[in-house]
């Protein structure tokens, strides 16, 4: 059903657009056009977050901290095999998929462990790609509070994901 | 702030693979934002696409409409956004594309909700109040079909690939419900000091 969930709204458009007496593809036109000058301003901050968060995961530090740490999170009871996801996941989208892809070939996907990190990787995003992303887009230089309460939400998903995996699953 | 993480990523990245005496660190940081060509080019039939389809959305006056219909709905999220702008047709927009898994899709609603909001902000280079919460709603996520999960999920044998979507889905909204009451919170701290 979602698979033409997409195309029936360009149909919808398209029809209300024809329907008002819209010049429809010179309007088109102008909107990719918009979208074209978007996208390149976007290019830099892409190239540059994309690089930052290449080198920072690919030096490993991330996994190696976490092996460390392993004394204290299981005296906090925290499942330490999903510490690097944790981690890693508002930082990058990539990344966190391939370390989820290799805890449940590890652990398996219908393990404890192994649902954790499904329920961890769905339902958060990659916090600090998507705020530095979307603010520079439009040029703020202010960004507030805002990155402070989406590292806390991520935290809060965390912990709600061993919390609700324990008691539903 | 972000001049701060992008730096310690770079700087941490570098330091510890040289520690670990890496002899790749030059090739990767030469190759490093590879990755960011491919995302670019993506992007862009999708920025052009959508942008395209919602200018006529636009022109035609349907987004107005949405942007009507779900005004109500809309500021009790965001008070701060006027009846029936039409940046609610965008942030609308980009929810309903998250929710379905639609990720792709939603970017392109999302930049263009920021440059909304950014024009309901007089244009100033500050972070609004509505922004930083439609960000918040962003970074929690709202997925309602974790599509990548399953089927990685499938891949590595699960015998139950979707039995997680019930927690999925209980867990981000209540993350997204909790995040937006710690941006309410912040919200009433950050005015205190800076009034």
């Amino acid at each position: 059903m979602f698979n033409y969930f997409i195309p029936i709204v360009v149909i919808i458009v398209l029809v209300y657009g024809i329907y008002k007496k819209v010049n429809i593809f010179d309007v088109f036109l102008l909107g990719v056009k918009d979208g074209l000058k978007t996208s390149i301003n976007l290019f830099p901050t892409i190239f540059a977050m994309v690089l930052a968060i290449t080198l920072l995961t690919n030096s490993n530090i991330i996994l190696e901290l976490s092996n460390y740490l392993r004394p204290l999170f299981s005296k906090l009871h925290f499942p330490v095999e999903v510490f690097p996801l944790a981690i890693l996941r508002p930082i990058s989208g990539s990344s966190s998929l391939a370390i989820l892809n290799d805890i449940l070939a590890t652990y398996g996907p219908d393990s404890f462990i192994g649902r954790i990190a499904s329920v961890m990787q769905g339902s958060t995003d990659t916090t600090i790609y998507v705020i530095s992303l979307y603010f520079s887009s439009i040029g703020i230089k202010k960004i507030r509070y805002s990155l402070l309460v989406g590292l806390l939400a991520d935290l809060v998903s965390v912990i709600l994901s061993i919390i609700i995996v324990s008691l539903l699953l | 702030m972000v001049n701060y993480i992008w730096a310690i990523f770079i700087i941490v990245g570098i330091s510890f693979s040289i520690f670990k005496g890496d002899s790749n660190i030059t090739s990767t940081l030469i190759t490093g934002g590879n990755k960011g060509i491919d995302i670019i080019i993506n992007l862009v039939p999708l920025m052009c696409l959508w942008l395209g389809v919602m200018k006529i959305a636009e022109i035609s006056g349907l987004l107005k409409i949405i942007s009507n219909k779900l005004s109500k709905f809309i500021k009790i999220i965001f008070p701060e956004i006027p009846d029936g702008d039409v940046a609610i047709g965008y942030i609308s927009s980009n929810i309903v594309m998250n929710m379905l898994g639609l990720g792709n899709a939603a970017t392109p609603f999302g930049l263009k909700a920021m440059k909304e909001l950014k024009r309901l902000n007089n244009e100033s280079n500050v972070a609004s109040r509505s922004m930083i919460t439609f960000l918040i709603i962003n970074t929690s996520s709202v997925t309602i079909i974790p599509t990548t999960v399953i089927s990685l999920r499938v891949l590595n044998g699960s015998t139950n690939a979707s039995e997680i979507m019930t927690a999925t889905i209980v867990t981000t909204f209540l993350s997204t419900f909790i995040a937006l009451i710690l941006d309410r919170i912040f919200y009433f701290l950050w005015r205190k000091k800076h009034v």
